[in-house]
């Protein structure tokens, strides 16, 4: 029909070459896509409708014992003070560890960036090597250094310090998670913050010293307001990380001691692993929520500039 | 002359102090970066001196920086430990798995999201765009809901299986892709060679840093991978090496057996630490690349 309107010849000529140019082309992205559905794209709808359920994990096998139960999950979970309190944790994970994250990591670029040559590569090695280390691996070293009569606490004794039980203690506890989190991911940070570095242009910095504009100067001028979409990038990349922390506090405390660790994402799990499924659906989809949230603010704040 | 010599003069006593403050900077920025590196290594040096100590010393000083007697009696008895050689021998599986996986299905991927032409390509990339942003902790339910239903629970393969193609991979793939040139792909089309023939004759034998980056990200998601496996895994036959570290720490936490965790925690960190000190082009390639691990 729309072809009389057109000229005929050519069009219908390409249009099964097209049809058959896509069906090649998924069956180059079909593996992808298999796994793609199968693990991403049902799970996320899948945990939408579950989170709306009261489904257990004992009605596996019952599907039809389950009910429709609406709102009902999020209401709990706004009731749960446990949960409350999970989220306050996770918001104090994100606040405390994202600044210093990005602080060590930015502070790092900038020093191999200063223009030092001898060990510059060594450096980078070492302040790389905690993204690369296995978690679990840490943890258990983490776990002897900070017990009560551990490396920590004899460095502590020696300059007359009684060192506390650590990760017994429900005020030092998360520090110690926080601190394990940022040994683990500076790095990063780094890596990112030294890439924006390296794409300033150095003629800008010559200008600048021929002005008479001193190091900290710069700093401030030149330097952070260039780096801008690089520190936006690197923030928002820490913070989605971060809001979905759960190996550093599942390993070394398990959310104790009371809870004062538990973040929403070993809440979750611990829903899952009492068999409550519909719950933790419901709390797994309160954090897809911030994560949408940080990622929409992000593409609000560097669209302008891109 | 004397024009020419004016600015040259500024020019050279503005080195002249630049030079001089640099003389008591860089000792400093040396200091503070020593500083931090032996900050940054204290846990390798802990568990280093901690796994070389006999567990009696352990016990009568946790807290000692160095052994008194170096000895090897923690990784004897961690490879005498029950299963322990079946972990390690299941975390080779599932990574050659997830590996084998990523290269063929990212590799593919990427190569159609680059340089094919073809309906809905758009919503393909918001697909991995997406797999990328969804949090584990939304999908892990219906994931272990599926592998059930599979059949894959407490299998390698159910283990194995989500990672297999992993978006970090297919987005790797096709920034590679997008640098190479069409006009290679367009000769070869002219010349009759179907689009199969195409992606495996000309396209991956010049995908070679792509596929080594790809293939060491998916081995490091792979061997470092914990929920998933401690949640497929419900058996020790299936666990792997961090699932089983875990089990085996949890078990000794009542003996508290530091020698043993730490002897494990080596033999979990090594492997991917001496790749990282060989290939640090690929890891800093793939996670900068992207931003994730």
């Amino acid at each position: 029909m729309t072809a009389t309107i057109g000229p005929t010849t050519p069009r219908g000529a390409r249009r099964p070459r097209g049809a058959r140019r896509t069906a090649v082309a998924w069956l180059f992205l079909a593996p992808f896509a298999l796994v793609f559905l199968l693990y991403t794209a049902i799970p996320t709808v899948a945990a939408l409708g579950f989170s709306l359920t009261d489904l257990r994990g004992t009605d596996l096998r019952h599907p039809l014992a389950v009910n429709f139960t609406g709102i009902h999950n999020y209401l709990r979970l706004l009731e749960d003070p446990s949960f409350l309190r999970d989220i306050l944790n996770t918001v104090l994970f994100v606040a405390v560890g994202v600044p210093l994250t990005m602080g060590f990591g930015f502070a790092l670029a900038l020093a191999l960036n200063s223009g030092i040559r001898r060990l510059r590569g060594t450096f980078r090695t070492v302040f790389f090597a905690p993204v690369v280390t296995n978690v679990v691996a840490v943890a258990m070293i983490w776990q002897y250094a900070f017990n009560a009569g551990g490396t920590v606490n004899k460095v502590l004794g020696a300059i007359g310090f009684a060192g506390p039980n650590w990760l017994d203690d429900t005020h030092l506890a998360m520090p110690v998670v926080i601190a394990l989190g940022v040994w683990r991911n500076f790095g990063i940070a780094m890596v990112l913050f030294l890439a924006g570095l390296q794409a300033v242009p150095q003629d800008v910095y010559e200008a600048a010293s021929l002005d008479g504009a001193g190091r900290w100067r710069q700093l401030r001028h030149i330097t952070l307001p260039l780096l801008m979409p690089t520190t936006l990038m690197v923030s928002v990349l820490l913070t989605v990380f971060y809001l979905q922390v759960f190996d550093e506090p599942y390993l070394l405390t398990n959310g104790g001691p009371l809870g004062s660790t538990e973040s929403v994402a070993l809440y979750t799990y611990h829903q899952f692993g009492a068999g409550e499924f519909g719950m933790s659906s419901a709390a797994s989809f309160v954090t897809l929520l911030l994560v949408t949230l940080v990622s929409i603010v992000q593409f609000r704040m560097l669209r302008p500039r891109a | 002359m004397t024009t020419i010599a004016a600015p040259r003069n500024a020019e050279m006593t503005g080195e002249r102090t630049q030079r001089r403050r640099r003389s008591v900077a860089r000792p400093l920025l040396y200091g503070a970066l020593v500083l931090c590196a032996l900050l940054t290594m204290l846990p390798f040096v802990w568990v280093t001196s901690g796994s070389l100590r006999s567990l009696d010393e352990i016990r009568s000083d946790p807290g000692a920086w160095l052994p008194q007697h170096v000895t090897l009696d923690n990784f004897l008895r961690l490879f005498q430990t029950e299963g322990f050689g079946r972990f390690l021998v299941n975390s080779i599986v599932v990574a050659v798995i997830v590996v084998a996986g990523n290269i063929v299905a990212a590799s593919a991927a990427g190569y159609a999201l680059a340089k094919l032409d073809f309906a809905a390509k758009r919503i393909a990339f918001g697909a991995v765009m997406a797999a990328m942003m969804v949090p584990f902790t939304t999908v892990f339910v219906t994931q272990f809901v599926i592998t059930v239903d599979l059949g894959l629970a407490d299998t390698l393969t159910g283990i194995a299986l989500p990672g297999a193609a992993l978006p970090l991979s297919v987005f790797i793939m096709r920034q590679y892709a997008l640098s190479v040139p069409d006009e290679l792909l367009e000769a070869a089309r002219i010349d009759g060679a179907g689009e199969f023939r195409i992606f495996f004759r000309i396209f991956l034998p010049l995908a070679g840093p792509a596929v080594a980056t790809i293939t060491i990200m998916s081995f490091l998601y792979s061997w470092n991978n914990f929920i998933w496996p401690l949640i497929v895994a419900q058996s020790t036959s299936s666990y792997t090496l961090p699932v089983g570290l875990a089990a085996t720490s949890q078990a000794a936490a009542h003996v508290t057996d530091y020698g043993l965790m730490l002897a494990g925690a080596i033999v979990v960190m090594l492997p991917v630490l001496v790749l990282f000190l060989f290939l640090q082009r690929y890891f800093v390639q793939g996670i900068s690349g992207t931003g994730m691990r």
